[in-house]
C-alpha cells in the first residue's frame, strides 16, 4: 500500500482492522521524504533510527492503541519548536547545530497520544516571511508548483504534508504563518485563539501574537490534533485555563447547524480576480448549507500591517537579543572583545530580514518614540479587536480569503518588502484580535493551484469553527492532489 | 572648605533578594554557593522557548515587604522588560516592574544619634529577577547563572535623607524590617542586599536639586556611609573650585577609600522598556492581601513594644535590644532560661554587646551562648557568686567561651555564703584593725564600710555581700 496521503481517520482505521503497524507506516513515510524532498527542501533533519525506534514501541502498543487517539500518526515539526535530542535552528545560522535540551509541551502532548516525529521542517528565519525564503538552509518549494513558494513562514510544514512527507505537521502562526501556507498548499492550516495551545518550546518571534497549530488535510484531522495539543500549561503564564472540548466529537455525529458569514467588502477590495471568483463560490455552497452571509465592517482593519510591523518587531527586537553568541548557538570567530563578540555574531549570524525587523522594533521601542509607535499601535490593535467584537454580534464568523493570490514565483517578492508584507494582510488582523483563524481549501485557479477560505472565530471558538467548516469540506467534496503526487497513495 | 554652606540630597535604592525556595520564573533552587551553574534550567539560562512563571511565594514576600514599609499596594500592576545586553543577561533582558510597579508611597521611621527621629518617604517597591555573575579572570570572564532569576525587589527612597548618618539610619532600618519579617536573608556580602546612592548637593536654602551621581554597589553599613561622605565633599570641592558636577555613575573603591567613575551620562543605556508579553498582569485580589497581612511576622516596632511590656523595659533598652531580629531572638532566649528580664538586659546590653562593639563582632557570632548567659545570670539570682564576681566570670566566658560553671570552679570562685567561715573572717579583720574599731566604737559609723571591704578583700571578692554586711554590722556592735 502507498503511504502519503491518508488521512489521521484513514490511519486510525487501518490500524484497527491490523492492516498495518506503526514502523510499516513510518518507514514509507521517511522512504517518501528522501526521495521527494531534494526537490522540495522541507526537511532540515530527519533521524531515521529514532524515529523508527519509536515507532517499534508502538507497535508493541498497538493493542491498546484506543487510549492514543494519535496512535502512529506522522508528524512533521517546525524548525522552530524544541524537541529533546532534534536540533532547532528555527531556520537561522545562529541557531545552527543547536540541539533542544528539552520538548515542547505541545509536542509533548502529542507524542504522548502516539504522534511520531518524522522530521523537523524547514521555514522563514525566526518565522519571519511569508514566502520561506527567508531560510537560512535555502528556500522550500510548493509542491503544485516546484517554481513557486509554499507560503511562509511555515512553508516546510505545510509542503511536508501537501507532498505526503507527513500526515500531519506543526507550525507557528503570528500574522499568517500556517493559515497563508496551507492555503498556498491546499490544506487545512488552523491559527487557535491566543491562548489556546501553550507557547513553551517554541522559539519565540512576537510572544503577543504567535500561537502554534496544526496542518492537515481535514478539519476532522485538525480537530484531532487540537483537542490532544490545547489547553492549559502551567509553564506558559499567558496559556488559558478554559477547558478544551472533544473537538472530535462533535463531528462524528454529523450534526447539521447553520451559521451567519460575516463579509466585509471594503476590506477584500484589490483580491486577485480568481481568488475573488473562488470565494465568491465557496460562499454560495455556504448558502446552499442553509448558511445566512451579513455585510459587516472592520473598519479599523486598514490599519492592520501598520499595527502589526510595529508590535511584531517591537517584541521580536527584545524575544531575539538572546541570540547573542555568549551562551549557545552561532558565535563569531573574529572578535577582539566582547563588543564585537556581541555585533559579529549577531551580524553573521541572523539574516537580512530579521536584522530589519529588529531594527524596526528597536527604534519604535526607543526613548521617545515608543509613545508614537509601540503604544499607538497598541492603541490601533485594541481598536481592530473592537472592530471584530462589533462584528460577532452580527455574525458567527468573519470570513475571507486566506490571502489575496495564490503562491507566487521564488524571487517574485523578495525585492520589496512592503509587496511581500501584503501577502498576509487577511490574516494579520486575526493575530492583533488574538482569535481562532482557519484556512481551508476552496478552489483552484487557472494555473491549478489551490486557494484558500479563511474563517474567523469568536475568542475560544474553534468548536464552531471546526463544525462549520466540516460541513462546507463536505458539502465540497475531496480536494484535489498536487501533480507530483498524482497517480500516488 | 565651607561644608556648612552646602546640604547633600540622598536616595537610596536597595535591591533586596526574596528568601523564596526557588527563583523568580522557574523552580531552580535560589541558593546561594552551589557549585556553578548549577541551579539553572532552560528558563533562566534563556534557552529559546522558554517562557517565564511566577512565584507566587515571591509576590507574598514582596507584598509583605510593603506592609511592612507602610506602602500602598496595587491590585494590578505590570512586568516589563529591561532591554540591554550583558554576559550574564542570558535573555537580553530582565524582567522587572516600570511604569506600573506594585507598590509605592510608604516611609519608615528611623532613629537619629540625636536622639530624634525622622520619617523617609519610600517612592516604590518593584519586582525583578537578579542577573547572573560575571567573574572576570586573567584568562577570561566567566560566567555563574546560578544567581539568574533570583527573586529581588528593588526599594526606591525619596530623596528625603540629608547626610550619611540619615541614610546608614535608614539602611539599617530597612534591613531589619526585612530582616524580622522574613524577607530578605540580609546578607550584605552575599550581595542578598545591595545599595546604591543618588546624591547631589546644593547651597542651603535652595530649592533646586544639584546635578545627581549615582553610587553603584555599596556592600556594608559602614561603606555606605564613608562612601556617601566622601562623595559629598567630592561634590562640594568641586563646586567651591568652580567645577561643574556631571552627571554619572561612580563606584566606591573600598582600598583607596574614594568613589571612582563607572560610566559617564552619554554612556547611559536606552532600556527600551516595554510590558513583559510572556506574562499577564499582576494580580494581587484583596483576600489573598489580607491573608498575607494577617500572616504577618512580627516587626521591630510590635517586637520593642512587647519587649517594653512583657519585660518592663525602658523604650531605649527595648529599641536596642529589638534593632535587629538575631539580639532580640538572643535576648528572648537568654529570658526564657533565666526568667530575670532586667538582669538580662543589663547583661545583653552593657556586658555582651559592649564586648562585641569591641571586637568589631556581631551577635550572629557571639562567644557566649544563650544559655550560658542564662546560666551566669541565674548564679546571681541564686547567690551563688556575686554580681562582681560575674563579671569576672563573664570576661572568661567572652575570651574562651567555657561554661560559667567550670569558670568558676576552676578558679574558685564560688560565693562564701557559710556564716561560720565569714565569721571568722569578720573577726580577723576586727581583731587586726583595733583602732578602726575603737573609732566605729566612739561613734564612727561610716568606717562600717571600711570593714566590709576589707573582709570582702580577705575573701578574693568572694564573700555573699548581704551576708557580709549583716555579720560585720553585728560583730561590730556585739
Amino acid at each position: 500500500m502507498e503511504f502519503g496521503t491518508q488521512t489521521i481517520q484513514e490511519l486510525l482505521a487501518g490500524y484497527r482492522a491490523k492492516n498495518f503497524k506503526p514502523t510499516e507506516v513510518v518507514e514509507k513515510y521517511l522512504k517518501n521524504i528522501s526521495e521527494r524532498d531534494e526537490k522540495l527542501n522541507s526537511f532540515l533533519q530527519v533521524r531515521p533510527e529514532e524515529t523508527l525506534k519509536r515507532a517499534r514501541t508502538l507497535d508493541a502498543q498497538i493493542d491498546n492503541m484506543s487510549t492514543l487517539p494519535l496512535f502512529g500518526i506522522p508528524l512533521a515539526v517546525k524548525d522552530n519548536f524544541l524537541v529533546n535530542g532534534w536540533q532547532a535552528t528555527a531556520g537561522s545560522k545562529v541557531l545552527s547545530g543547536y540541539i533542544s535540551p528539552y520538548t515542547a509541551t505541545s509536542v509533548e502532548r502529542l507524542e504522548a497520544m502516539g504522534a511520531v516525529v518524522v522530521g523537523k521542517v524547514n521555514c522563514d528565519e525566526f518565522a519571519m516571511g511569508s514566502s520561506n525564503e527567508n531560510s537560512a538552509f535555502g528556500p522550500v518549494r510548493n509542491p503544485w508548483d516546484l517554481e513557486r513558494v509554499p507560503g511562509g513562514s511555515s512553508g516546510g510544514s505545510s509542503a511536508a504534508v501537501a507532498a505526503g512527507l507527513a500526515t500531519v505537521s506543526l507550525g507557528t502562526d503570528t500574522g499568517g504563518s500556517i493559515r497563508q501556507p496551507a492555503s498556498l498548499c491546499g490544506l487545512v492550516g488552523l491559527k487557535p485563539t491566543y491562548g489556546r495551545v501553550s507557547r513553551y518550546g517554541i522559539v519565540s518571534y512576537a510572544s503577543s501574537l504567535d500561537q502554534v497549530g496544526p496542518f492537515s488535510r481535514t478539519v476532522w484531522d485538525s480537530a484531532r490534533v487540537m483537542e490532544v495539543m490545547s489547553g492549559f500549561d502551567p509553564r506558559d503564564a499567558t496559556s488559558s485555563k478554559r477547558s478544551v472540548p472533544k473537538f472530535t466529537e462533535e463531528l462524528n455525529t454529523n450534526s447539521k447547524r447553520t451559521f451567519k458569514l460575516g463579509v466585509s467588502r471594503a476590506w477584500l477590495e484589490g483580491v486577485d480576480s480568481d481568488v475573488a471568483k473562488s470565494f465568491d463560490s465557496a460562499l454560495e455552497v455556504f448558502k446552499k448549507m442553509g448558511c445566512e452571509i451579513v455585510e459587516i465592517d472592520l473598519p479599523h482593519t486598514k490599519y492592520a500591517l501598520s499595527t502589526y510591523y510595529l508590535i511584531a518587531p517591537s517584541e521580536a527586537s527584545s524575544n531575539l537579543a538572546r541570540y547573542d553568541g555568549v551562551h549557545y548557538g552561532y558565535r563569531t570567530q573574529s572578535a577582539k572583545n566582547s563588543e564585537e563578540l556581541y555585533s559579529r555574531s549577531r551580524g553573521e549570524g541572523i539574516g537580512r530580514e530579521v536584522k530589519l525587523r529588529i531594527m524596526l522594533g528597536t527604534y519604535a521601542l526607543s526613548a521617545g518614540y515608543y509613545d508614537a509607535f509601540y503604544l499607538k499601535a497598541n492603541q490601533v490593535r485594541r481598536k481592530i479587536q473592537e472592530d471584530f467584537e462589533k462584528a460577532f454580534t452580527q455574525c458567527d464568523f468573519v470570513v475571507s480569503p486566506t490571502s489575496p493570490s495564490t503562491a507566487f514565483k521564488l524571487g517574485e517578492k523578495t525585492d520589496d518588502p512592503l509587496k511581500m508584507y501584503l501577502s498576509d494582510i487577511f490574516t494579520l488582523p486575526v493575530n492583533l484580535a488574538g482569535l481562532p483563524g482557519l484556512s481551508m481549501p476552496c478552489g483552484l485557479d487557472s494555473r491549478n493551484l489551490p486557494i484558500g477560505f479563511q474563517l474567523i472565530g469568536k475568542p475560544f471558538g474553534e468548536a464552531e469553527l471546526f463544525l462549520a467548516s466540516h460541513q462546507y469540506e463536505q458539502a465540497r467534496g475531496q480536494f484535489a492532489l498536487p501533480s507530483m503526487l498524482k497517480g500516488k497513495g | 572648605m565651607s561644608l556648612e554652606k552646602y546640604e547633600s540630597v540622598i536616595g537610596l535604592e536597595v535591591h533586596a533578594q526574596l528568601m523564596t525556595q526557588s527563583k523568580m520564573f522557574c523552580r531552580c533552587p535560589n541558593q546561594f554557593g552551589s557549585s556553578p551553574n548549577t541551579n539553572v534550567c532552560p528558563v533562566c539560562t534563556g534557552q529559546p522557548g522558554s517562557l517565564p512563571v511566577i512565584n507566587k511565594k515571591a509576590i507574598e514576600l514582596g507584598v509583605r515587604a510593603a506592609v511592612a514599609l507602610s506602602c500602598e499596594i496595587h491590585p494590578e500592576s505590570v512586568f516589563a522588560r529591561k532591554n540591554y545586553f550583558y554576559p550574564d543577561l542570558p535573555k537580553g533582558y530582565q524582567i522587572s516592574q516600570y511604569e506600573r510597579p506594585y507598590s509605592t508611597q510608604g516611609h519608615i521611621v528611623v532613629r537619629l544619634k540625636s536622639g530624634d527621629e525622622k520619617r523617609i518617604g519610600i517612592t516604590r517597591i518593584h519586582f525583578e529577577e537578579d542577573a547572573g555573575k560575571s567573574n572576570h579572570e586573567s584568562y577570561g570572564t566567566l560566567v555563574n547563572l546560578n544567581r539568574a532569576g533570583v527573586p529581588l525587589i528593588e526599594i526606591v527612597s525619596e530623596p528625603d535623607m540629608r547626610n550619611a548618618h540619615e541614610a546608614g539610619q535608614y539602611l539599617r532600618a530597612l534591613h531589619s524590617i526585612l530582616r524580622y519579617a522574613d524577607i530578605c536573608d540580609g546578607n550584605m556580602e552575599e550581595g542578598n542586599f545591595r545599595c546604591d546612592a543618588n546624591i547631589s548637593v546644593r547651597l542651603r536654602g535652595t530649592e533646586k536639586f544639584g546635578t545627581k551621581v549615582e553610587l553603584k554597589n555599596i556592600n556594608s553599613f559602614k561603606f555606605v556611609e564613608k562612601a556617601i561622605e566622601y562623595e559629598i565633599q567630592r561634590q562640594v570641592f568641586a563646586i567651591e573650585s568652580g567645577e561643574k558636577i556631571i552627571q554619572q555613575t561612580r563606584s566606591w573603591n573600598s582600598g583607596k577609600n574614594v568613589t571612582e567613575v563607572m560610566r559617564e551620562k552619554e554612556q547611559a543605556h536606552d532600556y527600551r522598556y516595554f510590558p513583559e508579553p510572556d506574562l499577564p498582569k499582576l494580580m494581587i485580589s484583596s483576600t489573598w492581601f489580607e491573608q498575607i497581612k494577617k500572616e504577618m511576622p512580627e516587626l521591630p516596632k510590635e517586637a520593642c513594644e512587647r519587649f517594653k511590656k512583657a519585660f518592663e523595659l525602658s523604650d531605649y533598652d527595648a529599641s536596642v535590644l529589638t534593632s535587629s531580629k538575631e539580639l532580640a531572638k538572643y535576648f528572648e532566649a537568654v529570658v526564657a532560661h533565666c526568667k530575670n528580664g532586667k538582669a538580662s538586659a543589663n547583661w545583653v546590653m552593657n556586658e555582651l554587646l559592649g564586648r562585641l562593639n569591641a571586637a568589631g563582632r556581631e551577635i550572629g557570632d557571639t562567644p557566649v551562648s544563650e544559655t550560658q548567659l542564662a546560666e551566669l545570670i541565674k548564679k546571681i539570682d541564686s547567690g551563688e557568686i556575686s554580681g562582681k564576681i560575674a563579671k569576672t566570670v563573664f570576661e572568661e566566658m567572652f575570651a574562651t567561651s567555657k561554661d560559667a560553671s567550670s569558670i568558676i570552679k576552676d578558679k574558685g570562685l564560688v560565693q562564701i555564703s557559710d556564716p561560720a567561715a565569714l565569721e571568722s573572717v569578720v573577726r580577723k579583720i576586727i581583731e587586726g584593725n583595733p583602732s578602726q574599731f575603737a573609732e566605729y566604737k566612739a561613734g564612727k559609723v561610716k568606717l562600717l564600710g571600711f570593714f566590709v571591704g576589707q573582709a570582702m578583700k580577705e575573701t578574693k571578692g568572694q564573700a555573699n555581700p548581704a551576708l557580709l554586711n549583716e555579720l560585720v554590722k553585728k560583730l561590730l556592735d556585739s
